[in-house]
């Protein structure tokens, strides 16, 4: 996107004057217990457009009579959002309720950003897929927030150009290659799909469907797996996709990109489920050309896919009022008229299963209006969700990949060598800010 | 310099007809200052046909084609969470008016007395300033946060505006300014018919610094519009954010949310029109040169 550079700046900026802080192990306290008198208003950062709108129903229904209102701060997304919690946090300031990816939760956490909110939130679990929880508890006994949207991947692709080139829709990544080379012998000029770096999320997703375990803790150590088997088959794969030419190498989400999609030139997208909203501004004249199908698998009869995006409401260790922020925010993410305003309002695919079939989830996306059992497909893969496992430097790991990775497209060179960069810079990061690490 | 590289200018034919005629126009200068104007002025292009485009026009039609969408963009962004967008203008008016105005006045003042007086530690005071010119203010940005947030200051107009007042290279500037335009005899000549320092400051002084003065001004005013990091730091409430914050918002609107290209380019053409109004209005304060011929050379 065109602000990478600027946000890169933001946050080396923001990073180097703060400084390295030495972080303490995951594990916050909580001091839940406080007596609560009188009404109660909290502060909230979120860039989901329309949140307003849901935290309205709040602040008119159930926080009326419980005497909590809610404000909402409208942020930007992204990396350097995370930069300004600490910031703030730093200076006791930090707001009651925060927004944040999956893959920031340990990094707030291990900065004692996060507070456990396991007593009040801990009976929603059961409205949550496992693999969705498990990153809001970071593998420990505690709950560090409740989890809001989800991205579950899938396969994308151009319904008629696969008819007229006579191509079935890959099940396994073989027969995506096989897919790819075919295209390109039936029509040079096509390409399937491109080899993008300039969104890390979406390898880490192909690596976790893969069965990758990037941070794992062993004791009081952390243990970095970029390099792990499966990732590594994920990367030697692309990387000869790209090597022979059977898939593009230029970056996603750029002008040209969206002209390749709008065109036709690129005739298949491996995304996830919010890729409708996405397709809708870069390809808008292919509406109702596409479909959707699950993920290709790495084996037959396999059924797993990973996530490319989503996000969890926390509640900061700053906040006066933790209890009734965690009611809040356990709330927003289960009560079914909350989430049907979120959906219709922000966009989001919810994390909550009982909502992924209800309201706006019983007819397709408008840009998908051919294929009428879309959400009922994407409930279905999003229970496939392959568990992952975040670490408390992922943007740096992100960074790195951008760089290693966008090289190695561009000149088609080795993979493998920009993934043990990945996992060197990701590794020599973590020492330096002072955390164990196994080797 | 380029134009070294000409050959030396044939003299021209038929200079006994007239007057002389101007030498030729050097060729090489001229092609790379142009080369350097399209370099400048084709993104400005770029943003003023991009806003016309509708957003299925955006990616997908020529670059430089103008599209049909202009009044919708133009609805569309004064619609945006209930015109928040004219809020964040006005706010930027009033932290780059109000911060820029503040600063012309603390460099004005710093600046004559730097140029002016004599006292103990006047250049070390000067070159601590001129350090604080290398630096760059983005390193600035989170102590300045954490001062603040002691005095509770965070998430207010004052925590993006207090911190802009002190400018060095305004302070500078004016130092240099006043030292060249406030010539000492006048100085003397205010203080032998009685003046008071501040009489003549005000009276003497100050108009001759104008010039220098709107320079100060408007390099600060630029500097507080175009600023990002430290209202990014500061603020949490969109609607005090200035433009570039609020249009940072609509870029990043979460990964499932595709980004709101033609708002933020509609608004990024928009923010264009206060900083080319200003300077059209102030680049006349520049030719004066008000007080020349005050004193003897």
């Amino acid at each position: 996107m065109p602000y990478t550079k600027r946000r890169r700046l933001v946050s080396s900026a923001v990073a180097v004057a703060l400084g390295a802080t030495a972080l303490a192990a995951c594990g916050s306290s909580s001091d839940d217990g406080e007596a609560r008198s009188g009404p109660v208003s909290l502060t909230y950062w979120t860039w989901t457009p329309g949140m307003d709108k849901v935290v309205d129903l709040w602040n008119k229904g159930p926080g009326k009579k419980e005497q909590i209102t809610v404000t909402v701060k409208k942020q930007a997304s992204g990396d350097t959002l995370v930069t300004k919690i600490l910031t703030a946090h730093k200076a006791g300031k930090a707001p009651d309720l925060v927004q944040a990816e999956y893959q920031a939760l340990p990094t707030l956490v291990s900065n004692d950003a996060l507070a456990d909110i396991g007593d009040t939130v801990g009976d929603v679990k059961s409205k949550f897929a496992e693999g969705v929880w498990q990153q809001t508890t970071l593998g420990t006994d505690a709950v560090y927030a409740v989890p809001q949207d989800i991205g579950p991947m899938m396969f994308y692709y151009r319904e008629d150009l696969f008819k007229e080139y006579g191509l079935s829709v890959p099940a396994t990544w073989e027969e995506f290659a096989e897919t790819a080379r075919e295209l390109k012998r039936k029509a040079p000029d096509k390409d399937l799909t491109t080899f993008s770096a300039n969104d890390s999320g979406l390898f880490a997703g192909l690596a976790q469907q893969a069965g990758a375990q990037w941070w794992t803790t062993s004791g009081d150590k952390w243990k970095v797996g970029i390099d792990d088997d499966a990732t590594k088959k994920v990367a030697e794969f692309w990387g000869g996709l790209v090597k022979e030419g059977a898939v593009d190498n230029q970056p996603m989400y750029t002008p040209a990109w969206n002209k390749a999609l709008n065109t036709g030139k690129q005739i298949a997208w491996v995304s996830a489920v919010w890729a409708p909203g996405t397709l809708t501004t870069a390809a808008p004249d292919t509406k109702g050309k596409w479909a959707m199908a699950p993920l290709p698998q790495w084996g037959d009869g396999e059924s797993s896919t990973g996530s490319w995006g989503g996000s969890s409401t926390g509640v900061t260790t700053d906040s006066k009022n933790k209890e009734a922020a965690a009611r809040f925010a356990a709330w927003l993410n289960t009560d079914g008229d909350a989430l049907n305003a979120l959906a219709k309002e922000g966009g989001i695919y919810p994390a909550s299963t009982s909502a992924q079939l209800s309201g706006a989830f019983m007819s397709p996306p408008e840009y998908f209006a051919n294929q009428p059992d879309f959400y009922k497909k994407a409930a279905a893969i999003a229970e496939t969700t392959a568990p992952s496992a975040w670490g408390p430097n992922v943007n740096v790991a992100y960074t790195t990949f951008k760089d290693a990775f966008g090289a190695a497209a561009k000149n088609k060179s080795d993979f493998t060598a920009a993934l043990d960069t990945m996992q060197r810079d990701t590794v020599a990061d973590l020492k330096k800010q002072g955390f164990g690490v196994a080797e | 310099m380029s134009s070294l590289a000409l050959p030396k200018a044939e003299p021209t034919a038929g200079t006994a007809r007239g007057p002389a005629r101007p030498r030729r126009t050097a060729l090489v200068p001229t092609v790379t200052l142009l080369l350097g104007a399209l370099y400048c002025l084709l993104p400005v292009a770029w943003v003023v046909i991009a806003s016309t485009k509708s957003g299925s026009e955006l990616f997908s039609t020529f670059t430089f084609w103008p599209g049909t969408g202009f009044a919708d963009n133009l609805s569309d962004l004064g619609a945006y969470r209930d015109g928040v967008y004219w809020q964040w203008m006005g706010n930027s008016a009033l932290y780059a008016g109000a911060g820029a105005l503040l600063s012309t006045c603390v460099s004005a003042f710093s600046g004559y007395a730097l140029a002016v007086y004599r006292f103990r530690g006047r250049e070390a005071l000067f070159n601590v300033l001129l350090a604080g010119v290398l630096m760059p203010p983005v390193i600035l940005a989170i102590p300045q946060y954490l001062l603040l947030a002691k005095a509770d200051l965070t998430d207010s107009y004052l925590s993006v505006l207090l911190p802009q007042i002190l400018s060095p290279y305004g302070v500078y500037l004016a130092r240099i300014y006043a030292a060249a335009a406030v010539p000492t005899d006048v100085v003397e000549a205010g203080r032998m018919d009685g003046a008071g320092e501040w009489r003549i400051f005000s009276r003497v002084a100050l108009p001759m610094m104008v010039p220098g003065l709107v320079t100060v001004f408007l390099f600060q005013f630029v500097a507080i519009w175009n600023n990002f990091l430290l209202p990014y730091i500061m603020l949490s409430d969109d609607e005090k954010f200035p433009i570039t914050l609020g249009l940072h918002t609509l870029l990043e609107q979460g990964a499932n949310t595709p980004a709101l290209y033609t708002l933020v380019i509609t608004g990024a053409f928009l923010a264009v029109f206060p900083l080319v109004a200003l300077f059209l209005v102030v680049q006349r304060f520049w030719s004066l040169d008000l007080l020349s011929g005050a004193v003897k050379s």
